[in-house]
């Protein structure tokens, strides 16, 4: 049996194939990944080619509302755009920011962990105080600032700076939580005998830390990332809402709800409500899945 | 078929204080239901020590916990009946089973530092326990609690019995949970590995005090433990166990040096001791199986080296061997012996 | 010469408060004197036992010998080369291909994610003795099977063994670099009675045919006689008797050690009186002046409760205590 093969059939496996929960949480999350990454294929039109959007068909509603139209499922916005194109061109944006930056986390935030926790003394209590520090400023401030500062510096950026400067902001306070679990699990395992075994060896520090410890450490990290995933995708619809987010021109699903909210008041519900829904329904169906994975983990519970 | 009927405690006229009979302990696991106790029967007298001797998951510890009624779900009873004095206890509910725990039945576990709640001073948890299954007042109670201290031989019992358990060595604090389970003058105490944890001097004085006390207070005693040196010691018969099933069971010294089951006798030549000389130990090859490979008939035959061919085929009940029982096709009634 | 010379082998921890502590609350330094001068010898081939109860300091002794402490003063010789001065040099690496070490717990000493082949692997590639994927292979198998189990067993992970067969997996790892001396901390005491007999007749034989070195740690008396050649009795750090095994057992003079030797519940009665036992093993943080056993010791006076002991040879044993020196037992 492969690797992966062991899996599905171990404890972890069995619990998600008997979890009805787990398994749809799966589907929904997975289609909505789908649809983001295929984006260009699969929507029925590109929102964002200026040469296809006609003026005529803005504010249209939903297609099963009297006046809208089959051509335009969920409706128009302001311009014209198609909101379910719209939708799946902005979930790529939101799923890319919020799987960028939950991954550059948790590269920063372990690495940290397992250097505090296994060397232990000043440098496991110089990191912590930054972790401290880190954790006193509320995440939103900081990503604020620092789009904030970005705009300013780099004025006529183009997007990709925009985006990227999002996802470091995001990062920024995002890797501590990590650091603290993995910190915590290193020095759990550092005095375990099979690190000390391997020490009598002569095993070097580093590889110790990075061939026996680090396998051993990643399990809680795997369900904080899953969640958080959720949490960035949250924190980015924010940005995005207060206009230090996303561009319009690549709008990511926090941008279309602004862009709805000033339309909210004149009947036009469909251009808020949908990218909403859109983003309960990702965060919700990780979240969950984070939750099973929790669980699935935990070896109390089986 | 007429065997000879269960003998019911050793040679004792009066009625058993405590009867198990058939007790079957399982485990519904998503591989199968696992059967963690298979026909478990014996008996304890009022005042007797019983010793309850097996290595891990032959179910000892697991026995214990049916008979106080705190087997951790999933784990349930599922045949048999337990017996205490005349009562029948393992179908009652979790109110009147919370009567029976430390009114009737104490319990002494291996780790005195989490058998005692470290926020509470002994003297508390004391006449808490006392006040809970007697009626007594505060004073009487605290006076009966000073007076179980000095029992167990804690010195200055007076003063200590406001110390809080961090505040006592590791065997001062097993006499104190040993003080506790006395504390309401329960019939029958259930002392799973009580010194196991403790220093070899300690266990000692734990041993012998248990013994004293027990007596003193008219207690009987299910030490269930995997040390035959503790059990020589203290008991007055001992059940071996093997596989979630009873091998053998009989008088202490009959069971230690003429032991009537394979196993036993393999447990017995295999522990090291301290007084001869040998150059290699006796060692049964193979391992005890695990709960869902029990192989059919009797659990042991694989590695016994005595098997017949009916071993492999029916399970063996407790079968008089001499002046042990042993659940072994070797003392069937009409076998050589 | 002796393989191994341990003289005057010492290790303090440092367990004060946190300086903030100490400076606001002007609590005072506190050393743990885990070992306080340890000497003993094992000739090549032989085994020495150190026994004792919790908190005299054995297993630090055995971390100090394989160099996971370094020792506050004294001492380890090891064929004839200050030991601690190698495995700080760059010759550590080939030191520690002759000394190796076996657990107590079978259960945290393999790495719950790796295959038993790259555990017990592991010191040779890290050694760089073996390179060759398909050499490697054929010496774990060969390893395997000396310590009784199969071959296949190389591709399984840890949890799918019982303890005992775990157990025989850190032996196989321990043999690898075809050490000399074996550090073995309490090697059989998680495990059961028969499989404890297993593997301490596997560990026997293993010595006999290969002529290892053992410093067997261990609480449990019994199991020390049948694995030992010599045998230390330890108490708060201190060797307090070293005789041979023979000696110790038959005619034990060191009161703590006849102490021990009559607190251990016998299996089959020996019908010898018993001396009854006193006290607890005090806190090692503040030990007793002069004699660490003197509040326990039925035959203490005041120069026990001044002077420590030192070690002397008495009629052929090696023993710390005043009374047996001046003839008083």
């Amino acid at each position: 049996m492969n690797q992966w093969q062991r899996i599905w059939h171990g404890d972890v496996g069995y619990s998600f194939r008997t979890s009805p929960v787990a398994i749809g949480a799966a589907v929904v999350a997975l289609a909505c990944v789908i649809s983001a990454v295929f984006a260009g294929w699969i929507a029925p039109h590109n929102p964002f080619d200026l040469a296809t959007l006609d003026l005529a068909d803005a504010r249209l509603p939903p297609a099963w509302t009297a006046g809208g139209s089959s051509k335009f499922v969920l409706g128009t916005d302001d311009q014209g755009r198609d909101i379910l194109s719209a939708l799946m061109y902005g979930a790529r944006i939101s799923l890319a920011v919020g799987v960028a930056s939950v991954l550059l986390s948790v590269a920063i935030g372990v690495v940290m962990g397992l250097v505090a926790g296994f060397l232990g003394g000043w440098v496991d209590a110089a990191l912590m105080r930054l972790c401290d520090v880190m954790l006193s400023f509320p995440a939103i401030l900081v990503a604020l600032l620092i789009a904030g500062v970005g705009r300013a510096v780099f004025p006529n950026a183009p997007d990709n700076l925009a985006l990227g400067v999002l996802i470091v902001s995001i990062t920024l306070t995002g890797w501590v939580q990590y650091a603290r679990t993995v910190r915590g699990s290193t020095m759990v395992e550092r005095n375990k005998e099979y690190v000390q075994a391997a020490r009598v060896t002569g095993v070097a520090s580093m590889r110790i830390m990075r061939r026996h410890v680090l396998p051993n450490v990643m399990g809680p990290v795997l369900v904080l990332a899953t969640i958080q995933v959720a949490t960035a995708i949250i924190t980015e619809a924010t940005l995005s809402f207060l206009g230090v987010g996303a561009p319009p021109t690549s709008p990511s699903l926090g941008t279309l709800i602004r862009i709805g909210n000033d339309y909210l008041f004149s009947g036009e519900w469909w251009i808020t409500i949908f990218p909403g829904l859109m983003l309960v329904i990702i965060a919700l169906s990780v979240n969950l899945l984070g939750d099973w994975l929790r669980d699935a983990l935990n070896p109390r519970l089986r | 078929m007429a065997m000879a009927a269960e003998i019911k405690g050793t040679n004792s006229v009066a009625a058993p204080l405590l009867q198990v009979k058939d007790l079957v302990v399982e485990f519904p696991t998503r591989a199968g239901t696992l059967r963690a106790l298979d026909k478990i029967s014996f008996d304890i007298a009022p005042g007797e020590i019983l010793g309850v001797v097996g290595e891990s998951g032959a179910g000892k510890s697991l026995t214990g916990a049916a008979i106080i009624g705190l087997l951790e779900p999933p784990g349930r009873v599922a045949g048999g009946e337990i017996w205490l004095e005349g009562q029948r206890i393992d179908n009652l509910d979790h109110e009147a089973m919370r009567h029976i725990r430390g009114r009737r039945i104490g319990a002494i576990f291996q780790d005195p530092l989490t058998s005692l709640n470290p926020l509470y001073s002994i003297g508390r948890q004391l006449t808490e326990t006392i006040r809970a299954h007697l009626p007594m007042s505060e004073k009487d109670a605290r006076a009966r609690a000073i007076s179980l201290l000095q029992d167990t031989g804690i010195p200055a019992a007076q003063e200590r019995i406001d110390h809080y358990p961090h505040q006592f060595s590791g065997g001062m604090r097993q006499r104190v949970v040993i003080a506790l389970a006395l504390a309401a003058e329960p019939k029958l105490i259930v002392a799973d590995e009580p010194t196991t944890a403790l220093d070899v001097s300690i266990q000692a004085q734990i041993i012998a005090l248990l013994k004293t006390v027990c007596r003193e207070h008219g207690a009987a005693v299910m030490l269930i433990t995997h040390d035959m040196g503790v059990i020589a010691e203290t008991c007055d018969r001992v059940a071996v166990m093997y596989a979630g099933r009873i091998a053998e069971i009989g008088p202490v010294h009959a069971v230690i040096n003429h032991p009537a089951h394979p196993y036993s006798a393999g447990l017995m030549a295999a522990i090291p001791d301290i007084t001869i000389d040998r150059e290699n130990l006796h060692q049964i090859d193979g391992a005890m199986p695990r709960l869902n490979a029990i192989p059919v008939g009797c659990a042991f035959n694989p590695r016994c080296d005595k098997s017949m061919e009916r071993c492999g085929r029916e399970r063996p009940d407790l079968m008089p061997a001499g002046p042990t029982r042993a659940a072994c096709w070797l003392h069937a009634a009409g076998q050589a012996n | 010469m002796a393989l191994v010379q341990a003289n005057d082998l010492a290790m303090h921890f440092d367990v004060s408060a946190p300086w903030l502590n100490r400076v606001v609350e002007r609590a005072p330094r506190l050393l743990l004197h885990a070992v306080d001068g340890v000497s003993f010898e094992i000739q090549k081939g032989k085994t020495l036992a150190l026994v004792g109860e919790s908190g005299c300091g054995k297993s630090t002794v055995a971390r100090l010998l394989v160099g996971l402490y370094q020792p506050t003063r004294g001492s380890f010789r090891f064929d004839g080369t200050d030991a601690h001065a190698t495995y700080n040099s760059s010759a550590g690496l080939q030191l520690r291909r002759r000394i190796q070490m076996i657990f107590q717990d079978p259960y945290a000493s393999l790495n719950p994610r790796w295959i038993v082949e790259d555990i017990v692997g592991e010191p040779l590639t890290e050694h760089g003795l073996i390179t060759d994927k398909t050499r490697l292979r054929t010496r774990v198998e060969e390893l395997l099977l000396s310590v009784g189990l199969a071959a296949q067993d190389r591709i399984k992970y840890p949890h799918q063994f019982s303890g005992g067969q775990r157990q025989r997996i850190s032996i196989a790892r321990a043999l690898a670099t075809e050490p000399e001396f074996l550090v073995c901390d309490e090697p059989t005491s998680a495990l059961d009675v028969s499989v404890q007999a297993q593997v301490l007749n596997i560990m026997k034989d293993l010595q006999r045919r290969l002529g290892l070195t053992y410093l067997f740690i261990s609480h449990n008396l019994a199991v020390v006689r049948h694995v030992s050649d010599q045998v230390g009795v330890m108490y708060l750090g201190r060797l307090v008797e070293l005789a041979d095994k023979q000696d110790l057992f038959a005619n034990p003079r060191h009161p703590y050690t006849r102490m021990l030797l009559d607190a251990i519940p016998k299996m089959h009665d020996t019908g010898r009186a018993r001396t009854p036992v006193q006290g607890e093993v005090p806190n090692p943080l503040s030990p007793p002046s002069g004699c660490a056993f003197n509040p326990r010791c039925p035959h203490a006076n005041d120069r026990c409760r001044t002077e420590r002991p030192a070690m002397r040879e008495v009629t052929g044993l090696r023993i710390a205590c005043h009374a047996v020196e001046e003839g008083r037992i």
